[in-house]
């Protein structure tokens, strides 16, 4: 009963979210281009009422699982029981091993479903005529979110200033795009923001807030965040590095005609 | 998938009874593609349970707690997401899809600009992950004491916060949409936005940055990414010697940026 309240509450809520894009889309329609919606009405006012509800069923879910999921796994891999300290030693952060390979496993197999990243990839293929490969490049984005997600956990294990390891992020970025090509550039600072879904980012952000408020000595508020910023910087540099390292070896399969196989198998995967 | 959404033909339609064909338009015709998009959210959800079911056998060997709450609570998440993926597909995404086309089509600069700022904002208040992470932001915040623990305070804050990221993800679709008018290289703009990022951090509390960081890649996905991407390329199929696969990129990242820039700002200012 209590959750049907909740969801009620949650449902009227979600209304005030949804109503300013529909007024806004309904006002570009029906007073500036002054034009027959090319959807009807009917489609219109049902699709409505489901995203609406759609909406407030996710949030309430959101709440009772993916927020306590990501807590509990922090909270679970941070036990101290279960990391087998001597009693009175105080866990270094190395002891949190654990912590991190769930991190590096959530990012990778996350990034790796995501279908906003295959539509990326699709669309890099074709822009840079075969050197890039689509799987190469999921692969690519995939390891470099695993790599931001953990390295962000062992930040907020070890206190270290989230905004040092951002700009050390972002100077990598501008060297790689100073000898990048001019295609892939774009396509590239996209995937940074695309390859963190509706889904991954709620259970992130739960898994660093609740790391933060186990691990001694930290407090949520400054360490808990920046999972998700880390997780947006690094598959920028996986694209730009992967888009290079392809472009050089099609480039050195194109200079040595002995040997051209690799360049053209490549070309064959992308396909 | 249109097509499966209207397996009838019209004439057959306004024969049958009306209740029936209410029943048909609030049921059964969305039936045979929500199933798929069912399956497509258990895709999204899979990975995750995969690896915690992983952790939790293997490396943690204990019971999970509240298994039972997290279960009804991932199927509310999957019906949920599917729901709202089906109504934008039903509505908003065709809607907002034209409109882009018209505005990119249109030729006034003003209405064009109007437009994606608008477009910005709007799909950003709605989008389901800031919803999230801003009420979580506003609990930790209140949690330690920074702002007032209070629902009011809580959600104050969230409210404050949503809607800077709204304001900034509006304004760097426009930035972006001029930039792709004028041709400029994407990357010298989301340079500048670095530098300016690392000048303010500097000066912004030491609270605020971890939430304004993560505030970029929180605010694109669900409704933003599509629409605002429908946008990019009907606007560089639009102007002559543009190649949509370059020229039609570049939004996103500048709606990953400027949130981070004004949520510092927002901190600095409160």
């Amino acid at each position: 009963m209590e959750l049907l309240e909740h969801i009620g509450l949650t449902e009227l809520g979600t209304l005030r979210d949804i109503a300013p894009l529909a007024i806004l889309v309904l006002f570009f329609q029906v007073v500036v281009l002054r034009k027959r919606p090319a959807t009807s009405l009917r489609r219109l006012s049902v699709g409505g009422i489901y995203v609406v509800l759609g909406l407030g069923l996710f949030l309430v879910g959101l709440e009772q699982a993916l927020f306590p999921l990501g807590k509990t796994m922090a909270a679970q891999l941070t036990d101290p029981a279960f990391l087998k300290l001597a009693p009175g030693a105080v866990a270094i952060w190395t002891d949190y091993i654990w912590v991190y390979v769930f991190a590096a496993a959530i990012g990778f197999s996350t990034t790796i479903a995501e279908p906003a990243l295959m539509a990326v990839a699709d669309k890099a293929a074709s822009v840079s005529g075969g050197t890039i490969s689509v799987w190469g490049l999921r692969i690519a984005v995939a390891l470099g979110v695993s790599a931001g997600v953990a390295l962000g956990t062992i930040r907020i294990v070890t206190g270290i200033p989230l905004h040092w390891l951002i700009m050390a992020g972002y100077m990598i970025v501008i060297v790689q795009t100073l000898f990048a090509s001019r295609t892939i550039i774009p396509l590239a600072y996209d995937s940074g923001g695309v390859t963190t879904s509706t889904v991954t980012v709620p259970l992130v952000a739960a898994l660093g807030l609740g790391l933060a408020a186990n691990v001694p000595g930290r407090s949520t508020l400054i360490d808990g965040f920046g999972l998700i910023a880390l997780a947006s910087v690094f598959p920028i540099i996986a694209v730009l590095a992967y888009a290079q390292i392809s472009q050089a070896r099609a480039g050195r399969a194109r200079r040595a005609p002995a040997s051209p196989g690799q360049g053209v198998s490549n070309t064959k995967e992308g396909l | 998938m249109r097509d499966l959404m209207n397996p009838d033909p019209p004439e057959r339609r306004l024969r049958l009874p009306l209740h029936v064909r209410l029943r048909e338009h609030l049921l059964l015709e969305p039936l045979l593609p929500f199933a798929r998009l069912i399956l497509g959210t258990l895709r999204d959800l899979a990975p995750i349970i995969a690896v915690i079911a992983v952790f939790q056998l293997a490396v943690l060997r204990q019971p999970f707690p509240d298994i039972e709450k997290i279960v009804i609570g991932l199927a509310f998440v999957m019906l949920g997401l599917a729901l709202f993926v089906k109504g934008l597909e039903m509505g908003l995404f065709p809607l907002g899809e034209g409109l882009a086309q018209d505005f990119s089509r249109k030729g006034s600069l003003f209405w064009l600009l109007f437009f994606a700022f608008a477009l910005g904002c709007g799909t950003t208040v709605a989008e389901p992950a800031l919803i999230a992470v801003a009420d979580e932001a506003a609990r930790t915040a209140a949690d330690v004491g920074a702002i007032e623990n209070s629902d009011s305070g809580r959600a104050a804050y969230a409210f404050g916060l949503r809607y800077t990221v709204a304001f900034a993800v509006g304004l760097g679709i426009t930035l972006g949409v001029f930039r792709i008018l004028k041709g400029w290289p994407v990357h010298w703009l989301i340079i500048g936005g670095y530098v300016l990022v690392m000048c303010l951090t500097f000066f912004a509390p030491a609270e605020i940055i971890g939430i304004a960081y993560d505030s970029g890649g929180v605010t694109t996905s669900t409704i933003t990414v599509p629409l605002v991407t429908a946008l990019g390329v009907g606007l560089s199929t639009m102007i002559r010697g543009r190649n949509p696969l370059i020229d039609g990129f570049g939004l996103i990242a500048f709606a990953s940026l400027t949130p981070i820039i004004f949520v510092l700002i927002y901190g600095m200012v409160i």
